[in-house]
């Protein structure tokens, strides 16, 4: 392709097919546009919570463990009893689904099923007031995982869409509409070019006439032949001699 | 998501955690920890022994298994396996870097906080 444009055949019908297409891509561009604006604002508002909730973890992250040291303290040693006494998961986290312009974005929330389990007896021989206070920290701790979990992977679902958004975007307004506008005005040149080809050949067919016509007339004055002889004026069109032109 | 664990109430997907000794503790204390019928955990303590490849396949286990939801992983674990951590790209389980009691936090070597930081313009 030597220009930037579809191959097509230049007729009047393909240049309405291409003029609708060009219609249909410039919405679809506005329309990607806005989904992409609307994902970018919602983008912004989660790199700020982001940052701040990343900071707030630290801090609480610091509390628990500092809750834990102050349990070890009270309790002595108490690993090995949570270790056994694991079984089922009571806070787990459901996962649902938010809906910004049409992506779907994860969103966890986290949810506590059943009582305490073996986990509230751990400590009651001495120190089960530390041990209770370390659990408290340590459930707070994972409110805000399960938050900022659910807010990273926001961060990245909408990272991915906003990329593929503006992709598409990019690409209706840099490639295919000026595709597009290209071949439509190369249709039009065409058409134009065809059109003055066709009013050129009949100014040629009309001159050719005028010109028989006129050395007809001189042949038979020539003659002498008077043109009211036969009785007919000299009509050229009524000339039964007088054959198609062929170019 | 909710894959259909045995006996308990097949309710929601689980954390897992890739901790240090107190970190583990501390969060199974606070009823995140699930065992199955095959005695699989949902947890890994690491300590100076653990060898790294360990971590490496139970990091891809939880990554791959469809009843976790977040893997919460300390800093300096996940700065030993840091190459998967940074060639992760699903949504689905998220990763968490979570400090520990000896290693503060370094938000500097986040993966997500870096990308954050890019985002906002490098500052």
């Amino acid at each position: 392709m030597s220009q930037n444009r579809y191959v097509v055949v230049p007729t009047v019908t393909v240049l309405a097919v291409m003029k609708a297409r060009l219609v249909g891509a410039v919405k679809g561009h506005a329309l990607l546009k806005k989904k992409a604006d609307a994902l970018t604002v919602r983008f912004r508002q989660i790199l700020k919570k982001i940052v701040d909730t990343k900071q707030s973890m630290g801090k609480t992250m610091r509390e628990s463990a500092f809750a834990l040291t102050e349990a070890k303290y009270a309790a002595g040693e108490f690993r090995h009893t949570v270790f056994d006494s694991v079984e089922t998961a009571q806070v787990r986290v459901v996962a649902q689904t938010d809906n910004v312009a049409g992506v779907k974005i994860p969103k966890f929330e986290h949810i506590m099923t059943g009582g305490e389990g073996k986990m509230g007896l751990t400590g009651l021989g001495k120190g089960g007031q530390q041990v209770q206070q370390c659990r408290k920290a340590f459930l707070k701790s994972v409110e805000l995982l399960v938050d900022l979990a659910s807010l990273q992977t926001a961060f990245l679902t909408l990272d991915e869409a906003i990329k593929t958004t503006n992709r598409r975007v990019n690409a209706l307004d840099n490639v295919v509409r000026p595709r597009l506008e290209n071949t439509i005005s190369y249709i039009k040149g065409e058409l134009d070019e065809l059109e003055r080809e066709e009013f050129f050949r009949l100014k040629k067919v009309q001159a050719k006439k005028k010109r028989d016509g006129a050395i007809q007339d001189a042949e038979r004055h020539a003659k002498g032949v008077s043109t009211t002889e036969n009785g007919a004026p000299a009509d050229m069109s009524g000339t039964p001699e007088d054959s198609d032109i062929v170019f | 998501m909710a894959a259909v664990k045995s006996g308990a109430p097949a309710e929601g997907s689980l954390l897992a955690i890739i901790g240090d000794e107190d970190t583990v503790t501390g969060f199974l204390l606070a009823g995140v920890g699930n065992v199955d019928l095959r005695k699989k955990t949902n947890f890994l303590i690491v300590n100076e022994k653990t060898a790294v490849k360990k971590i490496e396949d139970t990091f891809k286990e939880y990554t791959n298994r469809d009843d976790i939801a977040i893997v919460l992983i300390n800093q300096f674990i996940a700065d030993m396996i840091r190459h998967l951590i940074a060639n992760y790209a699903k949504p689905v389980p998220a990763i968490l870097e979570i400090p520990s009691k000896e290693h503060p936090y370094d938000p500097s070597k986040d993966s997500i906080l870096t990308r954050v930081k890019i985002m906002f313009g490098g500052d």
